[in-house]
């Protein structure tokens, strides 16, 4: 029989590493925003935090370089609405009628399609998008080229969509029983009921769902910088090309200097892409806890 | 009378959750080698003050105790391991509980945790436990099948042998027999019967008609408070107090 | 106009929208499929690349999707289970715990060429790992922490209550309890987690790019502080930056890359629901 007091102290060993790990995650957020800090941080010694959210040029590699990323953050303001504006309304009907009106069978299988179209890599979706979606709109529209922000749209909406699906849809499903019953029996017809009563009970879970789906587009990285062609102009229209501000980490990291100003500009970007998606994520759980209750 | 030696005393014993006080000024003596019994209607503190004889209620997250209990003279709060404390004081919950392994595992299920490992200690204990449990004949040529497969009144059983194998000095019952039909019903009173010669036991239930039974010692149990205690057959004929004889005779439930 | 109406065009409106989400999804398979069947071959998947990478096969690339995955895994399976057991069965609703879930959703969030960021700032340079294996699976680790615990924890937490409840009785500690009554019932669940956390990683490019990819290395890497190939950043630039390799060869690349992602994830999918409609209890 194993002396007690030395399966205490595994125990305690265990049990201290049991606590260690649940406070990695924090430890981990805390590390991402402070290395991001300590190679970012330089770039504001030589140019004021306003100049580099709001400057309009983007000009890393003339002399003198220019760091103004109001451009990029434009392309990517650009790109993301017009994601949203297509996958949001489709997302959250998709949701409901895979929530509350698609039969047993066939729901099994719609939400593994869409746990699949999650999970294909953005690279492989930008390469499609590139290849086909782009020579596409370039005749459609009639434009120098095809790689545009409503290019970039349409591909980060199929990027969203699963999230958006996804969440919208457990939200939906989490509304209690009562209150279709209760629907029912006033004499609501099914769609009656989904519509006026289940939707509007699912609100901020399938507020949630968007906010997430736009944290995802948002961060998008490869499949934007295959499709949006990758100019760092301010954009006036959907038909041309622009640059999100991942685009720009990803394909200018590799020609900076490690330590020179682009490179700390590069890591500044990604600072201001840390607190964006941690502002919309902090608020999509709260919303998320919201509908939870 | 005979003095029989005191099991637990609870002194002065409250148990909180949160804001709500769920037992109140609890004083009471546990004899050894007795059948008592503890009866009420629903949130009267019964369950509460069972799931704190064996440290159960340390597992309710908003929970706080006060005052002392005391087995066979040590705190079971500063003076032993809870796991030992587990160990000697083993519970039997309302509904049957089997883990979702086989007979075999879950009766040396205790054992195992200790540190026992020898088969032939193992066997033996499973052997012994069983047939006082009253499930041996039935299940001895099957202990390695699920015990998930046995009948209710049967997986009752098995988890008051999981109990015995460890050697418990006391047994706890919480409304053992309220999902059970009259013939297993009747089996497990009599088992208790038999068992009390070795073993300290406390029964909960909701059934009156057990507790005269079943109990030597009966205590009534209402809204967190103990109105009053004493032999089965006085509290059921000449009960003190005016609670005692309505809960008794149906005028509340 | 009558409600029943409006209910048929809203369900067709509604079924419509289902239609566009889940059929591209079978339209880009059968377009990568289509056009890029051709090029699979033994050749194509096990040989090294010749000619400056128009001929010969994706091997390296291979093999370093498989070591980096494999390592991700190893970093941020232990980790990510025993912050769920953490979650699940340690912590009470206090302050700490609260901090550690929504971190978790910050990590979740966090997006992917920021971990590359990371990687980047930490292994590469203030570690002095330097591009390689090493780095890249610890950025690709830490990326995939989060699909790891929360899976876990939705294992574990499916596990009822009262076996829990019931090991305590009988005189387990706490640990014994997790280790022998909540844990082997969480496996299916936790096994899932992983797949998917593979599929995961392996589908990665931007936390690889500035941590371990190359594009054309000479031969295999020989230990963990090497660089490597690897098939999305493959991808990537063969469809990007190298003129004159033949379509179906970038279409295969995809193709291997997409075979890949969508059998873990199949396998996952399945495994869950096996799991599910063969639980014990």
């Amino acid at each position: 029989m194993k002396p007690i007091r030395l399966r205490k102290q595994k125990e305690w060993i265990i049990e201290k590493a049991i606590l260690l790990s649940g406070i990695f995650s924090v430890v981990f957020v805390v590390m991402i925003f402070l290395f991001l800090l300590r190679e970012g941080f330089s770039l504001f010694r030589g140019e004021s935090v306003i100049d580099f959210l709001f400057g309009k040029s983007w000009y890393p590699i003339s002399n003198p370089p220019r760091f103004g990323i109001l451009p990029l953050i434009l392309g990517s303001l650009l790109v993301t609405l017009g994601a949203a504006a297509i996958s949001v309304p489709i997302g959250i009907a998709a949701a409901l009628y895979i929530a509350e009106i698609a039969p047993r069978r066939l729901k099994e299988a719609l939400k593994a399609g869409i746990e699949l179209l999650a999970a294909i890599p953005s690279v492989v979706i930008g390469f499609i998008g590139m290849i086909t979606l782009g020579p596409w709109i370039k005749a459609f529209f009639k434009v120098p080229t095809g790689l545009t922000a409503l290019t970039g749209s349409v591909t980060l909406a199929f990027m969203a969509m699963p999230t958006i699906v996804s969440i919208a849809e457990d939200a939906i499903t989490a509304v209690p029983r009562q209150y279709r019953e209760a629907a029912v029996a006033m004499g609501a017809t099914p769609w009656q009921t989904t519509w006026r009563i289940v939707a509007r009970a699912a609100r901020p879970g399938m507020l949630a769902a968007v906010m997430l789906g736009i944290g995802r587009v948002v961060g998008e990285t490869m499949a934007v910088m295959m499709v949006t062609g990758n100019a760092a102009v301010i954009p006036r229209s959907f038909l041309q090309p622009v640059r999100t501000l991942t685009a720009t980490i990803a394909a200018e990291m590799g020609e900076s200097v490690q330590g020179g100003p682009h490179y700390a500009a590069l890591f500044a970007i990604g600072i201001v892409l840390f607190i964006i998606t941690f502002l919309i994520n902090g608020v999509a759980d709260l919303y998320l806890h919201r509908s939870r209750r | 009378m005979v003095e029989q030696s005191v099991k637990f005393s609870v002194r002065s014993f409250h148990v909180h959750y949160g804001h709500y006080n769920a037992l109140r000024d609890l004083n009471l003596d546990i004899r050894a080698n007795e059948i008592f019994t503890v009866i009420g209607p629903a949130n009267s503190g019964k369950t509460t003050f069972l799931n704190s004889l064996n440290r159960l209620i340390d597992l309710v997250p908003a929970s706080r105790c006060s005052g002392e209990i005391k087995l066979d003279g040590i705190d079971i709060r500063h003076g032993m391991e809870v796991e030992a404390l587990r160990r000697k004081v083993g519970i039997v919950f309302a509904l049957p509980l089997p883990l979702p392994i086989s007979i075999f595992e879950n009766v040396v299920y205790g054992l195992r945790m200790q540190g026992i490992r020898e088969q032939r200690r193992l066997d033996e204990a499973v052997e012994r436990s069983l047939t006082e449990a009253y499930l041996w004949e039935e299940v001895k040529d099957r202990l390695s099948t699920p015990a998930m497969n046995l009948s209710g009144g049967q997986q009752q059983r098995l988890c008051m042998a999981r109990i015995l194998a460890g050697q418990p000095d006391v047994l706890l019952f919480d409304e053992p027999t309220s999902g059970l039909d009259p013939i297993s019903t009747a089996r497990i009173e009599e088992t208790m019967l038999i068992l009390k010669d070795k073993y300290t036991i406390v029964l909960v239930t909701n059934n009156v008609a057990q507790a005269a039974r079943v109990g030597e010692r009966t205590a009534f149990f209402l809204m967190g408070e103990m109105i009053e205690v004493s032999e089965t057959s006085k509290i059921f004929t000449t009960p003190a107090d005016k609670r005692t004889s309505d809960y008794i005779t149906g005028k509340f439930g | 106009m009558h409600p029943r109406l409006t209910q048929k065009i809203a369900h067709a409106v509604l079924l419509l929208a289902t239609l566009l989400v889940v059929l591209p999804v079978a339209a880009i398979l059968v377009i990568i499929v289509a056009k890029g069947a051709s090029a699979i071959s033994w050749d194509f998947l096990f040989s090294m690349p010749r000619d400056g990478m128009t001929a010969g096969g994706i091997f390296p690339a291979i093999l370093g999707t498989l070591y980096l995955v494999l390592g991700a895994i190893i970093f941020a399976v232990p980790l990510g289970v025993l912050a769920a057991v953490y979650l699940v069965e340690y912590s009470s609703d206090n302050w700490l715990s609260r901090l550690v879930k929504l971190s978790i959703v910050n990590l979740a969030g966090v997006p992917s060429v920021v971990y590359g960021l990371f990687g980047l700032g930490i292994f590469v340079t203030f570690f002095h790992f330097g591009a390689s294996i090493l780095s890249g699976s610890l950025t690709l680790g830490i990326m995939i922490l989060p699909v790891i615990i929360t899976s876990s924890r939705e294992a574990l937490e499916s596990v009822p209550r009262h076996f829990r409840t019931v090991s305590l009785s009988l005189g387990a500690s706490r640990w014994q309890t997790i280790r022998y009554s909540v844990l082997p019932h969480a496996l299916p669940g936790i096994l899932t987690g992983m797949i998917l956390g593979l599929g995961r990683a392996a589908g990665e490019t931007a936390p690889i790019l500035f941590t371990v990819a190359a594009f054309y290395l000479p031969r295999l890497p020989q230990s963990i502080f090497d660089q490597t190939m690897a098939l999305p950043y493959h991808l990537y630039v063969i469809s990007t930056q190298v003129p004159g390799i033949a379509e179906n060869v970038r279409y295969g690349t995809a193709l291997v890359l997409l075979t890949l992602v969508l059998l873990l994830n199949l396998a996952a999918i399945i495994l869950r629901s096996r799991f599910r409609r063969k639980k014990k209890w």
